[in-house]
């Protein structure tokens, strides 16, 4: 909790003392941390793998496009999220009734869909591609990211301890036991990714001035989908601390690499997601506890592993 | 005005070239159903094999012999592919449901490697891979070009030789059980893991022989894997999961939708409506059009 509060004033003062770039930096960190803690508390729970946060994410870039004269920030945030919700309620009540292959192929290139059709009525409507934003103070959107993070992770920490949490955690371990135990599975799923959904539109929302131009096929992108998966994958989806840490050290990485190895950036990752899922099933943030134990037992007994106990579900 | 002689010719070409998606939805659907690898990374091995194409014959060698030496190496790679990293991950996954997902990320890991890979050998230019363009019918306005003769005839031809294989041969049948029942196959005397290995291969292989006719069909580059791996999905889905004969008649039946919304529509709105039409399956029919049950 100290510790908790402590991050927050660090976050709070940056600006006062750092430059732009920094604070741009820390704001992305803090998106990526938003969108790997909001798409693990559903896909890492109930093990339904959705590819669709980049979906979510550009409704919010686009509300954010629609609306900037007419409301204020956070009043945006609240609409992009809801828009995502709906959205993710039909994408839910569509495909989750059904076995998760389904509900993972039709994500997968929601994106794609959404991006061209919004793309197509972008030009036959408002006769333009593309959006320009006013320049904005960085510190503006890195307390509104903030702000959105603790909203998120606040939330998420009780969703997880609720009953909606336990029941997707039961729907993850075995499905048909759950719904025997009276757990009506499909509502439980189609409400929780709905929910998952709302960060993901907020987070484009609050990201959306950053990127000063913007139209369908940079808001629409792929990557928004990449980071929050991969991110989870990396910190730990076992935890709600794992993609937290997972997502702030994949954004401080990124922002620093990106601009000269682009490149072997997204390709080192793609190796590093594949190497976790093979030996590492707790991610970086389970690597604490387990090396910890392991010393633990190599001081008393001389014999380490049994660290696989931690495998996450 | 519109000619009825010309809606039948953008349907003819969209049958002709809905074949691709139709091979594309083979290998797919035999990843998944023997496998249970939702290979997310099929679209991406056609692309490769498109930008060898292309690289082939810029050495000479003809884009139509490009598969004979394009299709064993990815076959290779599939196979490695599931004989070291899916495999692995089967052996360390507590529930079939867990190793479903964890394949799925991994192969979203895999994907990324592949594309950016190939990224840094091509960079993200197009590369004017066309062979064979000039039209030796016509139907209508349209004119039938003669690599698209060709893509028919070698995509059912393959697309039949390896439905009857599945079919009529012994490894077929051992192929079709283990899909089925993996266990039960196994002490039935099947080599299972040899089994889910050429299957993996052969999907490879098809996505391989794929790609060599995209490249021959349109100029290609780094980034078109992730379209293919979309339409490749929906498709199988179309056509009933794990249903071979079904995925290549929902090739076809793509392939005549991409030419009409094309044309008389949109080229922006394809993919939105293959989604419209995914969805209305998914809501009316969900075994897919050609499933069981």
């Amino acid at each position: 909790m100290v510790v908790l509060i402590l991050l927050i004033g660090f976050v709070v003062t940056f600006p006062l003392y750092s430059g732009v770039f920094p604070t741009r930096v820390l704001t992305y960190m803090l998106m990526c941390a938003v969108l790997a803690v909001s798409w693990t508390m559903f896909s890492g729970a109930t093990g339904y793998m959705s590819l669709a946060p980049a979906a979510f994410f550009g409704i919010g870039v686009y509300s954010m496009y629609l609306l900037q004269y007419y409301l204020p920030f956070p009043v945006i945030m609240v609409v992009g999220g809801l828009i995502s919700f709906v959205l993710a309620l039909l994408l839910g009540l569509v495909t989750l009734r059904l076995k998760g292959i389904y509900f993972t192929i039709f994500s997968f290139g929601l994106f794609v869909f959404i991006g061209n059709a919004v793309n197509y009525v972008e030009a036959e409507v408002f006769g333009r591609h593309g959006w320009v934003f006013p320049l904005l103070d960085p510190a503006i959107p890195l307390y509104t990211m903030l702000g959105l993070a603790v909203v998120t992770v606040v939330a998420i920490h009780f969703i997880r301890r609720s009953r909606l949490g336990l029941a997707m955690l039961s729907i993850g371990g075995n499905e048909e036991a759950a719904e025997h135990m009276g757990i009506n599975t499909t509502r439980i799923k189609v409400l929780t990714f709905a929910i998952s959904a709302v960060f993901m539109g907020a987070a484009g929302v609050v990201t959306a001035p950053s990127f000063i131009y913007s139209n369908a096929g940079i808001a629409f992108s792929s990557t928004y989908s990449f980071i929050p998966i991969v991110a989870a994958v990396f910190g730990g989806m076992g935890t709600l601390s794992g993609p937290v840490v997972g997502g702030l050290l994949f954004g401080f990485l990124q922002k620093t690499l990106q601009a000269r190895f682009q490149t072997y950036f997204m390709l080192g990752f793609g190796v590093i997601i594949v190497l976790v899922i093979l030996f590492l099933p707790t991610g970086v943030a389970g690597l604490v506890p387990m090396l910890r134990d392991r010393l633990r037992r190599g001081s008393k007994s001389g014999k380490g592993g049994e660290a696989e106990q931690y495998a996450n579900t | 005005m519109l000619l009825a002689e010309n809606l039948l010719g953008l349907i003819v070409l969209g049958v002709m070239g809905g074949t691709i998606y139709g091979l594309l939805a083979m290998g797919l659907s035999l990843q998944y159903g023997v496998c249970r690898v939702l290979n997310i990374t099929h679209g991406e091995f056609a692309m490769l094999a498109a930008v060898l194409t292309f690289a082939f014959s810029q050495l000479g060698i003809n884009p139509l012999l490009a598969p004979v030496i394009i299709g064993p190496i990815l076959f290779g790679l599939g196979f490695l592919l599931q004989t070291t990293l899916f495999k692995a991950i089967k052996a360390r996954a507590p529930s079939p449901g867990a190793f479903e997902g964890n394949a799925l990320l991994a192969a979203f890991g895999v994907m990324y490697v592949i594309m950016y890979l190939a990224r840094l050998k091509w960079g993200s230019v197009a590369l004017p891979s066309q062979y064979l363009v000039n039209s030796v019918a016509y139907i209508g306005f349209a004119g039938i070009p003669l690599n698209l003769i060709i893509i028919f005839a070698i995509a059912v031809a393959l697309g039949i030789a390896v439905n009857v294989f599945l079919t009529r041969s012994r490894l077929g049948r051992a192929i079709r059980a283990t899909g089925e029942d993996s266990a039960t196959a196994e002490l039935m005397g099947v080599n299972t893991n040899t089994i889910l290995a050429f299957c993996f291969g052969l999907g490879a292989l098809l996505a391989a022989v794929a790609g060599t006719l995209i490249s021959i069909r349109t100029p290609i580059d780094t980034g078109i894997g992730f379209n293919n791996t979309v339409i490749a999905l929906i498709v199988v889905t179309l056509g009933g999961l794990g249903s071979i004969p079904g995925g290549f008649i929902a090739g076809m039946i793509i392939g005549v939708v991409s030419n009409l919304v094309t044309f008389l529509w949109e080229p922006v709105l394809a993919v939105p409506v293959y989604y419209a039409m995914l969805m209305v399956l998914l809501l009316a029919r969900p075994s897919g059009i050609f499933g069981k049950k």
